[in-house]
C-alpha cells in the first residue's frame, strides 16, 4: 500500500478532517473534495486552519482524526515522501548549498528518475529562467526565488501541487504578474493545485473554486463570482470586498421573489439568494451595484429613498460616497467615473436605487461585522 | 580673476578646527592601531627570535639565523612533543567531534526527559576550573588503577572538549530553518537521505568550526595534561619545563609555524567564502 500511494491519482478528498492541539481546534471536522485538475483555493485570515490542512495533506503534520485521500488510496498516515504531492512553501525553502539545477533535480534524483538535465532544463524554460541554472538560491531575487521553488515542485508531475501564500513576500507588482503566471503555467501543466492564501484577491484572481475558511471550518465554497455575487454568511460578504447589510424584515412572497421591509421601505430580491431562516434578515447590497439620483428623479428596481450624501472620496477610476440612511446607518456606494465628473456633493439629498437581482439575503442573527476587520489592506488595492 | 575672488569670498577653516577634525575622522583608526600592536608584540617577540642564533637559552639577541627553522628538530624531545600533542590533538577532535554533534540534534532538534538539564549539564565541564577537573580525573584514573599517560590524556581531552563542540554544533543547528528538512522529505527523501543531503552539509560548517575549536582547545591544554599524562610529553608540557632551563629557539619556530598556518586557513577560507557569495 506504502507503495502504491506514490502512484495515487485523481481527486483529492478530505473526510472529516480533524486537528486539535491540546485544546486548540485548528481543523474541524472538515470534508472536502477538490477535484483533479482545478485550481483550488483556500481562502481565510492567519489562524484559521488553512495551513493547517495543507500541512496535513502534504503529510507534515498527522491529523487527530478523519481521513485524506487521493483517487481511491488511502494517504492518511503515510509520510511526506511516500506522497505524490510537492510543496511550494511560504519562503520557498530552496536549498542554499545546492545550485537552482540541482535544487529542482533533488525530487527527481530521490525518485531515481533518468533524463534528468532534460527534465530540469524544460521546467526551467517554462519558468524562464534557464540562464539561472548554476547560481545559488542566495543570488536570486525574491521573485525568481518564487519561480525556482515552484518549478522544483512541479518538475515531479505531482498528482497534487500545494501553494502555501506563494506570493506573499512579493511586492505588489510582481504579485500580480506572478498571479496571472500561476494561473497559466496550472493551464498549461495541468496539475491539480490547492492554494492558500488570505488574500482574497489573489485567491479570486487565480482559483476555479475558493473555500472560505474560518476557525477551522470551511465557512462557504464556490467560484469567485458566487462567493461574491451570493454570500451565504455577513463573514463570507465582508472578507470578500466590502457589503453594505441592512437589517429587515421577510413581509412577503411575490412569485421567485421576496419582499423585504427595510425600515419601513420595500424592496425585493430572488428567493434563491436568501439564506434567513425565518422573517428576520439582513439584505446585503455591494457598493458598486448601487447607483444615486438626486431626489424627484426617476428611478429603476429597488430604491431606497430619504438619504443624504455624507462623504465624497474621488479616487479615480470610481468615486466612493457614503450616504447616511434615515435610520441613522451609512451605506457605500461605489460610482464609476464613466462620465468623468462627480455629480453629486456633500449634504445632496438622494435615493439609491440597484437591480433587485443583486440582492443578497442573510440570516437576522448574523453578526455583521464578522470577517470585515481582518484585512484592512484589502480595501486599498481596489 | 574669477578665481581669485572666489578665493577671496570663501572663509577659510581655522588650523585648530582643522587639527581637531581630522583627528575625530581618524580616532578610531589610531584607535586600531594601538589595540593591534598591544595584541600582536608577542607573536612578532615570538617570530622575530626565532631566528635567533641562541644556542641553549632564548632570551638575549645574539645574531641572526636561519639554522633554527631549517632544523625545527633541533632541539631534543620538542618534536616528539609536538607529535604527542597533535596525536592526542587529532584523537580527542575525532572521538569529540563526533560525540558532541550527536549530542547537539539530540538536544536541539528533539524533545525528551531531561532535555533542559542535560542542556545544563553539558556547559558544566565549560565552567568547572580546569585546576579541578585536571586533579579529579585524575584521582578517578587512579581508584580504577589506570596509570596516566597518553590514553588517559586523550579521555581527559574529548570530556572538556565534546562541551565546546555541542554549543557550537548546537547553534548552527538551531538556525536552521528546519522548512528545509520539510522541504526535502516533500521531495521525496526519506529521513536518512534529508539527513545526509540537507541537514549534514547545512550544518557542516559549524561541525567543522567545533572540530577546530577542540583541536586548538587540545593542543593548547597544559593543566588538564599535567595531571594526566604522567611521563609523557605533549609541546605544553615541554615548553613549561624548559621555561625553567630557557625555552630552545625551535620551540619559537614551531610556534610560529603554527601561526601562520592558522592564519594562512582563515585566509584561504574567506577567499573561497568571498568567491562562492559571488
Amino acid at each position: 500500500m506504502v507503495k502504491a500511494s506514490i502512484e495515487a491519482r485523481g481527486d483529492l478528498r478530505l473526510t472529516r478532517l480533524t486537528k486539535t492541539y491540546g485544546d486548540f481546534t485548528a481543523v474541524d471536522d472538515l470534508s472536502l473534495t477538490i477535484p483533479k485538475g482545478s485550481f483550488f483555493a483556500l481562502l481565510g485570515p492567519s489562524g484559521c486552519g488553512k495551513t493547517t490542512t495543507l500541512r496535513m495533506i502534504a503529510g507534515l503534520e498527522e491529523p487527530t482524526a478523519g481521513s485524506i485521500h487521493l483517487g481511491e488510496t488511502d494517504i492518511t498516515t503515510t509520510k511526506p515522501y511516500q506522497r505524490p504531492i510537492n510543496t511550494v512553501f511560504q519562503n520557498y525553502a530552496l536549498f542554499p548549498h545546492l545550485t537552482i539545477f540541482e535544487n529542482i533535480a533533488f525530487g527527481l534524483r530521490r525518485r531515481g528518475q533518468k533524463d534528468v538535465k532534460e527534465a530540469v532544463e524544460k521546467v526551467l524554460n517554462l519558468v524562464e529562467l534557464p540562464h539561472l541554472a548554476q547560481r545559488k538560491p542566495t543570488q536570486l531575487s525574491g521573485g525568481q526565488q518564487q519561480r525556482i521553488a515552484l518549478a522544483r515542485a512541479i518538475v515531479n508531475r505531482p498528482a497534487l501541487l500545494l501553494l502555501d501564500e506563494p506570493l506573499g513576500a512579493l511586492d505588489l507588482k510582481l504579485r500580480r504578474q506572478m498571479q496571472i503566471e500561476l494561473k497559466w503555467i496550472q493551464k498549461e501543466v495541468g496539475l491539480t493545485f490547492v492554494h492558500v492564501t488570505h488574500d482574497q484577491e489573489e485567491a479570486m484572481t487565480m482559483a476555479d473554486t475558493i473555500a472560505v475558511m474560518n476557525e477551522g471550518q470551511i465557512e462557504q465554497m464556490g467560484s469567485p463570482a458566487d462567493l461574491y455575487d451570493n454570500p451565504e454568511t455577513a463573514y463570507v460578504a465582508n472578507f470578500l470586498g466590502q457589503s453594505n447589510l441592512i437589517k429587515g424584515t421577510i413581509s412577503g412572497n411575490d412569485g421567485d421573489s421576496l419582499i423585504v421591509d427595510l425600515y419601513g421601505q420595500k424592496i425585493s430580491l430572488p428567493k434563491n439568494r436568501s439564506h434567513a431562516i425565518d422573517n428576520s434578515t439582513y439584505a446585503g447590497i455591494r457598493p458598486e451595484k448601487f447607483r444615486i439620483s438626486l431626489l424627484n428623479t426617476e428611478t429603476r428596481g429597488n430604491v431606497l429613498t430619504g438619504g443624504h450624501i455624507e462623504d465624497v472620496s474621488y479616487i479615480g477610476v470610481s468615486t466612493q460616497y457614503q450616504v447616511e440612511m434615515p435610520w441613522g446607518q451609512e451605506l457605500m456606494v461605489f460610482e464609476q467615473n464613466d462620465d468623468g465628473v462627480a455629480p453629486f456633493n456633500k449634504g445632496d439629498a438622494v435615493n439609491i436605487s440597484w437591480e433587485p437581482t443583486f440582492t443578497f439575503a442573510l440570516r437576522g442573527d448574523e453578526d455583521v461585522t464578522a470577517g470585515s476587520q481582518i484585512e484592512p489592506e484589502v480595501l486599498d488595492e481596489e | 580673476m574669477t578665481q581669485k575672488l572666489k578665493d577671496a569670498t570663501i572663509p577659510t577653516i581655522p588650523i585648530g578646527a582643522r587639527i581637531q577634525r581630522w583627528i575625530g575622522r581618524n580616532l578610531i583608526r589610531i584607535y586600531a592601531i594601538f589595540a593591534f600592536t598591544y595584541l600582536f608584540i608577542p607573536v612578532a617577540y615570538t617570530f622575530a627570535f626565532s631566528f635567533n642564533d641562541s644556542g641553549k637559552s632564548n632570551l638575549i639577541w645574539k645574531g641572526f639565523t636561519l639554522g633554527n627553522w631549517q632544523n625545527p628538530c633541533g632541539a631534543p624531545e620538542v618534536c616528539s612533543a609536538l607529535g604527542n600533542s597533535i596525536k592526542i590533538g587529532f584523537l580527542a577532535t575525532f572521538f569529540a567531534t563526533i560525540l558532541g554533534t550527536m549530542i547537539a540534534f539530540a538536544i536541539g532538534r528533539h524533545k525528551f526527559r531531561g532535555r533542559s538539564t542535560s542542556n545544563l549539564l553539558i556547559f558544566l565541564p565549560m565552567a568547572t576550573p580546569e585546576i579541578v577537573m585536571g586533579a579529579s580525573l585524575l584521582s578517578l584514573f587512579l581508584v580504577f588503577k589506570i596509570n596516566p599517560g597518553f590514553w588517559p590524556t586523550v579521555i581527559a581531552h574529548i570530556v572538556f572538549c565534546i562541551s565546546f563542540v555541542v554549543v557550537t554544533v548546537k547553534a548552527r543547528i538551531a538556525s536552521l530553518d528546519p522548512r528545509l528538512e520539510q522541504a526535502a522529505m516533500d521531495l521525496y527523501a526519506n529521513e536518512f537521505e534529508t539527513f545526509r543531503r540537507v541537514t549534514l552539509p547545512l550544518v557542516a560548517p559549524g561541525i567543522a568550526g567545533a572540530a577546530l575549536l577542540a583541536f586548538s582547545l587540545s593542543f593548547d591544554d597544559f593543566i588538564i595534561t599535567n595531571f594526566n599524562s604522567g611521563t609523557l610529553t605533549t609541546f605544553p608540557k615541554f615548553i613549561y619545563v624548559s621555561a625553567a632551563r630557557g625555552i630552545p629557539a625551535q620551540a619559537n619556530v614551531i610556534g610560529s609555524a603554527m601561526f601562520f598556518l592558522a592564519l594562512t586557513l582563515v585566509i584561504v577560507g574567506q577567499l573561497v567564502n568571498r568567491r562562492k557569495v559571488r
